[in-house]
């Protein structure tokens, strides 16, 4: 164990990455006063398949980054977790990574990389439990042609400090679809980043989140279109309850001048299930091309439809049940598109759960 | 047997510019297997009495009592209502995303019965009563009234009633919007249910064309937010050939 030897800008909260962010409460991951443990925590505890390897590696960053948490993980950390898959292999079953082994006392900066050959075809999920604090510098590649869904479940115990990016490099023609579901932790801030390095490229980010009393979670996405002709879809539904429960979901999308014929597209969500939370939603558009396909943003923040609880109700369903139906299908969009019903319908109890507790 | 029993109910409703008096004392009373038809024209007041009896939020009881088999209605939430025995088959039926029809239907049957429906008898239950009316089985993974056409809205409330068995069922103008055929069929399910639950009905609506396929044995004409002339189902023929120019001048 050791103090963090590195010592970049520490942010003060005035910059506008960091504006929402409670640093009081990142347990030093930012300003260098976190305690580095020796733990490297993600698993695999299934046997993988054939063309898939999941091995620790020496490896360069794949993209720069101005995140300092992000600097001070690769100043830490030259090996990384390497999930690689294979060229032209398609695995029909998802990969399953998960954690164990956290720790409060201590924090533990962490280095993933997957990588997709091209043409393969995979389904990764990422399960994170646990008291823990973690930085997360995860970065993803994705060759011409291949196609990932990558699914991350934050459903960390209640002290839990998670920040991290997830960046993935999006070459031609490649697919790369993710479903972040936040549940669980205290601060949870996670940075979804797309970059187009080759035309073709389509991308959906998706996501909930559900925060309840004194939770911050934060989603900040930024989309690089940097190339002619790629696609990308951004879908974030959250539901806060209880007092100072706080959500932020940020929405970057950058249209280059390149950038002709993108067609991109980004949604935010919010249901605020009782007074005394808070949510942020900030969609942010910049288009330096005319000639695109389409651009669109849409944001909006609500409260329980007064019209449809009546109609459940009218038809004898008692008020928590109308309300948690009605929770369960605003995110059932998204859940659904997890395509594994074990683990949807573990976070469906969990959602169902954490609107039991706030009493929303 | 059941009684609704309806006596000087008076209904208020708050706008910018304060409460405003809908219903001026309504006077009614439907057993189980009668169909009554309230006839009227437009903003007199017929809906907000079908919502008021279902206990919709927005209006405000000023008087009167409502009475099923003489337990006071007007003290039970939305949801103790239904489970009492009343139904309204709304004119606008809402959109609840993300809640499939079938998973919609198992909980309030759930509710309504007090346990859930044992699955394969439920599962036939539901894919009889689609049938019935003419209804897609690829409707039962649909989100409630989500995208549906207005004629798909109606069948999926005529549905609810005929697999809900309310003692009352209160239909909102159930035929507006409905072509001839489906007109038809929902006016079908709406006597499936009679007879074969000894319904009660309360029908609300602005014309006479569902009165040839579902009979009224009493009609009253509503006009002001009161019932002001009731008769047989004569009284219907009187409206279809005259209009209500002469209630509404009341």
């Amino acid at each position: 164990m050791s103090l963090l030897a590195t010592n970049y800008l520490t942010p003060t909260g005035r910059e506008e990455a960091w504006r929402f962010t409670p640093l009081k409460r990142l347990r030093g991951l930012h300003d260098g006063l976190a305690i580095v443990g020796d733990r490297t925590s993600l698993i695999s505890s299934h046997a993988l398949p054939a063309g898939v390897t999941f091995t620790r590696e020496e490896l360069p960053p794949l993209a720069s980054s101005d995140d300092v948490i992000i600097e001070r993980i690769r100043a830490l950390s030259s090996s990384v977790s390497h999930l690689c898959i294979a060229s032209d292999t398609e695995v029909a079953d998802a990969i399953v990574l998960s954690r164990s082994a956290g720790a409060l006392n201590s924090a533990e900066f962490s280095r993933v990389r997957i990588s997709l050959g091209a043409h393969a075809v995979a389904t990764v999920i990422i399960e994170n439990t646990g008291d823990t604090v973690l930085a997360e510098d995860l970065e993803i590649s994705l060759a011409p042609g291949s196609s990932l869904k990558f699914i991350t479940l934050q459903e960390f115990e209640s002290q839990s400090v998670y920040t991290a990016r997830h960046h993935a490099v999006i070459d031609k023609d490649a697919e790369f679809k993710s479903i972040t579901v936040t549940v669980g932790g205290d601060v949870v801030r996670i940075l979804p980043t797309v970059e187009f390095i080759a035309p073709g490229g389509s991308v959906e980010l998706l996501g909930v989140y559900f925060a309840t009393a004194g939770q911050f979670f934060e989603h900040r996405m930024h989309v690089d279109h940097a190339v002619p002709n790629a696609k990308s879809r951004v879908n974030f539904k959250g539901a806060l309850a209880g007092r100072d429960a706080h959500t932020v979901w940020i929405g970057d999308v950058l249209i280059r001048a390149v950038a002709e014929g993108t067609d991109t597209y980004e949604l935010n969500r919010n249901l605020l299930l009782s007074d005394g939370a808070r949510a942020d939603s900030v969609p942010n558009l910049e288009i330096e091309t005319g000639e695109i396909v389409g651009a669109g943003h849409a944001s909006t923040t609500g409260r329980f439809d007064d019209e449809q609880l009546f109609y459940l109700m009218s038809r004898g369903i008692a008020l928590e049940d109308a309300r948690r139906l009605v929770v369960r299908g605003f995110f059932n969009e998204i859940v659904t598109e997890i395509g594994m019903e074990s683990v949807q319908e573990r976070l469906m109890n969990r959602i169902d759960g954490e609107l039991e507790k706030a009493g929303a | 047997m059941s009684t609704l029993e309806i006596r000087n109910l008076q209904v208020s409703v708050n706008t910018e510019n304060g409460a405003v008096e809908i219903l001026k004392g309504v006077d009614l009373t439907i057993k189980s297997g009668e169909t009554h038809a309230i006839m009227g024209p437009n903003g007199s007041g017929k809906s907000t009495l079908a919502y008021s009896i279902a206990g919709h939020p927005k209006y405000t009881i000023v008087g009167g009592s409502v009475t099923l088999d003489g337990a006071d209605v007007l003290d039970m939430t939305v949801d103790e209502r239904a489970r009492a025995g009343l139904f309204l088959a709304m004119q606008y039926p809402v959109e609840v995303p993300g809640v499939s029809v079938s998973n919609f239907l198992r909980t309030a049957a759930t509710a309504l019965r007090g346990e859930a429906p044992k699955l394969r008898t439920w599962v036939a239950e539901v894919k009889d009563a689609m049938e019935a009316l003419n209804m897609d089985p690829a409707f039962a993974s649909r989100n409630v009234n989500e995208g549906f056409s207005g004629g798909e809205k109606k069948r999926h409330e005529i549905m609810q009633l005929e697999l809900l068995r309310p003692k009352i069922a209160i239909l909102d103008e159930t035929d507006s919007g409905l072509d001839v055929d489906a007109l038809r069929i929902v006016s079908e399910g709406v006597n499936r249910a009679k007879e074969s639950n000894n319904l009660g009905v309360l029908l609300i609506t602005h014309y006479t064309r569902i009165l040839k396929y579902i009979k009224p044995d009493f009609v009253h004409v509503f006009a002001n937010g009161h019932i002001v002339e009731e008769g047989g189902p004569d009284l219907a023929d009187k409206l279809e050939a005259n209009g209500y120019a002469d209630y509404v001048s009341k």
